[in-house]
């Protein structure tokens, strides 16, 4: 009976080590090497890659990544919170207002992205409305910044802040309002002292599911911040293709990865299960 | 209070639905600039002229059926070995897989398969393309049968043995069929998956394995093209009915 | 009458507890045999032991003259009724009865599906789904499931309404249970079991009237423990006068009297301070509550332990 059960296991097995661990592994000696002379990588074994990530020019693109997904992270959580209320309060329709969260989510994302270029650039639909209505006379620039990235990273990632929001408010017992309410506490009061305390848990899930991509993202930096923004995904991408840096690409995204494990990590030790 | 969340609710459906909406209208429009013009299939036509287009959709819809094959054995296999015995080191590698960026995902696997092309006369193309793709993929589908095994009683299994079945045949004629639906949504979820991904395709994909997504992605660097919004209606269609019914399947 | 199954010094040690202690027990062919003690006892793992989902430590299970311990569950012609049925929900009553006779390749399976579907009076419900079902209709499909395979042994985890079904079918049943009464009721033989060992086997009057240890007394009915002689309510007597043959006695004050028709239960302290129960007839001396008696028993009733 026994060999037959480790048989269901070995195709999985077998993939996470031929994709996963051996990359990895791969990746861990090459941030450890010297860049060849064509690329690629070579010896002298050097600790001199993650040295250069604390030199200002990288160290600003990390610090600028830490900001940009801090702020999307902050935006997610305080526009999904009312969602995630409202979807909780809306008894039997519940299920399909979590439906319309989720839909655009499943579409693709590279979509989703264009449809804002579509909207934001200098002669997409919002500049020419402006101008038509008389408001503007030249395009404002919309696209191509960090407000920009902002937004696609919100509208990317608003489902992932919505989803455990509405978990923890749904399982929240009425009564501990009511309580609050028989106590004397107006509702602003009950929102910020018993309301928000209780969802903690949400909370927490929400700002790291969301946070850890919006760290890493490449494709809405590339598509909507332009040349201007870049963060630390563009920077590992370009060190593998253009720059041909790969020990230096390779100590970038270890670096990423170990802060992405770390923050998941703290949170499971809060007891919270994300899978 | 409760009208004020009713209209708030409202805006943000309307920020989450309506650039989509714009988007798909404008592939009808009879201008090629932001301004309405009349309606139009033109652009729908002239995609499905361009020859790069139809390659790499094509070349899409090969490697995702592929992959979602794949992923969906080997997930669902994977889960159910899981739930007969626990294994520490897979389900921590498949929540690695999970948790790992997409980016570093991408270039941990392109250092791969550049290292392992050192041994073997291979190059990029579809197969690293559909690798990579099941392997970002397994995951998720381990995590929907997962869930619908533990609603699964191992008593069930354990009268199959009992009348008779050996463990294949209880599998196969008592646990697959409970996990029938699972399946199912799960291969409809890796194969929307493996047709939108952009980040890791790009870095592993040969120079004859160019993607719908990198094609796209092309197009949108180039700038704003109508034929792009009649492409992305078109994949925004097929992808939420693909969604629509495996959340169907999974609340079955 | 011959064994059909044996266990011969079989233990199961988990890794967080041992299960099941060096058991030897023999089962005679066509009894209703149950293995009977409280939660946790073992006898669960037992059932897996015999049915093949565990496979024992240390020891032997012989069916039939064969060994049997180290084969699957698929080959041991023994079959399981589940206590929560485990019935396939995807398929029918039909479905789910020539499950295993379609596994085994056996000819006529119509025929015996219909055989034993009348033996449970499941006639005509073949086509229902098992969520269609009631609890009792359930339970049948369970039994006839197993039944159609004529098993050596059909092992029972816990269902109740059994005893006309076994005479009806005379196979070998192997039942697990925690209710004394079920057990009395139904059983040729009796295994009790505690904390992973057997600790007496006998038919149900033996166990009952001469349990050998302290815990087959205790967990099957009540019984009064009398400086350490043990006495069952019904053994025990009560009187105002103190009785002729007198050896037996002790003094007590009546705290609590129940009139439950066919007879009185009635709870008195000794005047030591341990309470005890007796149960006399109605026609007895009416007692109250506060009253000095008698308590009295005859030697022949009370209950020996070896320490």
């Amino acid at each position: 009976m026994k060999p037959l059960r480790s048989l269901f296991l070995a195709p999985a097995a077998a993939l996470m080590i031929v994709t996963i661990a051996v990359p990895l592994a791969i990746i861990c000696f090459y941030s450890l090497l010297t860049r060849g002379a064509y690329g690629g990588v070579e010896r002298p074994w050097t600790t001199e890659n993650y040295r250069l990530l604390f030199d200002p020019l990288y160290g600003a693109i990390f610090l600028r990544s830490f900001w940009i997904a801090a702020v999307a992270t902050a935006l997610c959580l305080v526009l999904g919170f009312p969602l995630a209320l409202f979807i909780a309060r809306s008894g039997s329709r519940k299920n399909l207002y979590l439906s319309l969260v989720i839909l655009p989510f499943w579409t693709s994302f590279l979509i989703r992205t264009y449809a804002w270029m579509f909207l934001l650039r200098d002669t997409g639909l919002i500049n020419t409305g402006l101008q038509a209505a008389g408001l503007i006379h030249t395009p404002l620039p919309m696209l191509y910044n960090d407000g920009a990235v902002i937004l696609g990273l919100v509208y990317g990632y608003l489902p992932f802040t919505v989803l455990p929001l509405y978990a923890t408010l749904e399982r929240l017992d009425k009564s501990l309002l009511e309580a609050a309410a028989d106590l004397g506490s107006p509702p602003w009061n009950t929102l910020f002292r018993v309301m928000l305390p209780l969802c903690a848990p949400g909370i927490r899930a929400g700002a790291i599911l969301v946070f850890v991509p919006c760290l890493g993202t490449y494709l809405t930096s590339d598509l909507l911040g332009g040349s201007k923004t870049i963060l630390i995904g563009n920077l590992v991408q370009n060190q593998f293709t253009a720059a041909r840096d790969w020990p230096f690409g390779a100590a970038a995204s270890l670096t990423l990865m170990a802060v992405a494990m770390a923050l998941l990590f703290a949170v499971r030790r809060q007891g919270e299960e994300l899978l | 209070m409760k009208r004020g969340l009713a209209l708030y609710a409202t805006a943000v459906y309307v920020f989450l639905h309506v650039p989509l909406l714009i988007l798909a209208v404008f592939s009808f429009n009879a201008s090629r600039f932001t301004v309405w013009r009349g309606f139009t299939l033109y652009w729908y036509q002239a995609a499905a002229a361009d020859r790069e287009l139809v390659e790499s959709a094509m070349n899409s819809l090969i490697i995702a059926v592929g992959s979602t094959v794949l992923a969906t054995v080997i997930g669902t296999l994977g889960a159910y070995g899981l739930w007969k015995r626990g294994s520490n080191w897979l389900a921590g590698s498949l929540y690695l897989s999970l948790v790992t960026p997409e980016i570093v995902t991408g270039v941990s696997l392109l250092a791969f398969f550049q290292w392992v092309f050192r041994f073997l006369d291979l190059r990029l193309g579809m197969h690293t393309v559909i690798l990579a793709h099941v392997a970002f993929s397994v995951a998720y589908v381990v995590v929907v049968v997962m869930a619908r095994l533990r609603t699964f009683d191992p008593a069930l299994e354990e009268a199959a043995l009992d009348l008779g079945a050996t463990e294949w045949v209880a599998f196969r004629k008592v646990t697959l069929p409970h996990l029938a639906p699972a399946v199912a949504a799960a291969a409809m979820l890796a194969f929307t998956i493996s047709i939108d991904d952009y980040v890791i395709t790009s870095l592993v994909a040969g120079v004859d394995s160019q993607t719908l997504p990198m094609a796209i992605y092309a197009l949108a660097r180039r700038g704003v093209n109508p034929m792009l919004n009649a492409v992305s209606t078109v994949v925004i269609v097929a992808l939420g009915a693909i969604v629509l019914f495996s959340e169907r399947l999974r609340s079955a | 009458m011959d064994a059909i199954l044996e266990l011969r010094g079989v233990s199961k040690h988990f890794p967080s507890h041992r299960a099941v202690n060096g058991v030897s027990l023999e089962v005679q062919r066509g009894a209703f045999f149950s293995l009977l003690g409280p939660s946790g006892c073992g006898k669960t793992t037992m059932l897996r032991l015999i049915a093949g989902f565990e496979t024992p430590t240390t020891g032997e299970v012989w069916l039939n003259g064969a060994r049997i311990d180290h084969l699957p569950p698929y080959r041991r012609n023994v079959n399981t009724v589940f206590q929560s049925y485990a019935l396939f929900p995807h398929l029918t009553v039909r479905g789910n009865v020539e499950f295993g006779l379609r596994r085994k390749g056996a000819d006529g399976i119509e025929a015996h599906v219909e055989r034993v579907l009348e033996q449970v009076r499941l006639t005509g419900k073949e086509l229902r789904m098992p969520c269609d079902l009631s609890g009792g209709e359930r339970q049948r499909v369970a039994l006839a499931r197993s039944l159609v395979l004529a098993p050596d042994v059909l092992l029972l985890d816990e269902p109740a309404e059994l005893k006309d079904l076994q005479r009806r079918v005379g196979v070998t049943f192997l039942f697990v249970t925690h209710d004394q009464e079920e057990a009395l009721s139904l059983s040729d033989r009796i295994a009790v079991m505690n904390a992973g060992v057997v600790e007496q086997v006998g038919s149900p009057q033996e166990i009952y009237q001469r349990p050998r240890t302290r815990f087959v007394a205790s967990f099957l009915g009540t019984i009064n423990w009398i400086d350490g002689i043990g006495v069952r309510p019904e053994s025990t007597r009560i009187s105002r006068e103190r009785p002729q043959n007198g050896v037996n006695t002790r003094l007590a004050v009546v705290t609590e009297c129940a009139f439950l028709g066919s007879v009185v239960h009635v709870a008195a302290r000794l005047e030591g301070g341990e309470a005890l129960v007796a149960q006399i007839p109605p026609q007895g001396p009416a007692v109250s509550p506060g009253d000095a008696v008698h308590v009295w028993w005859n030697p022949g009733d009370a209950l020996r332990f070896s320490p």
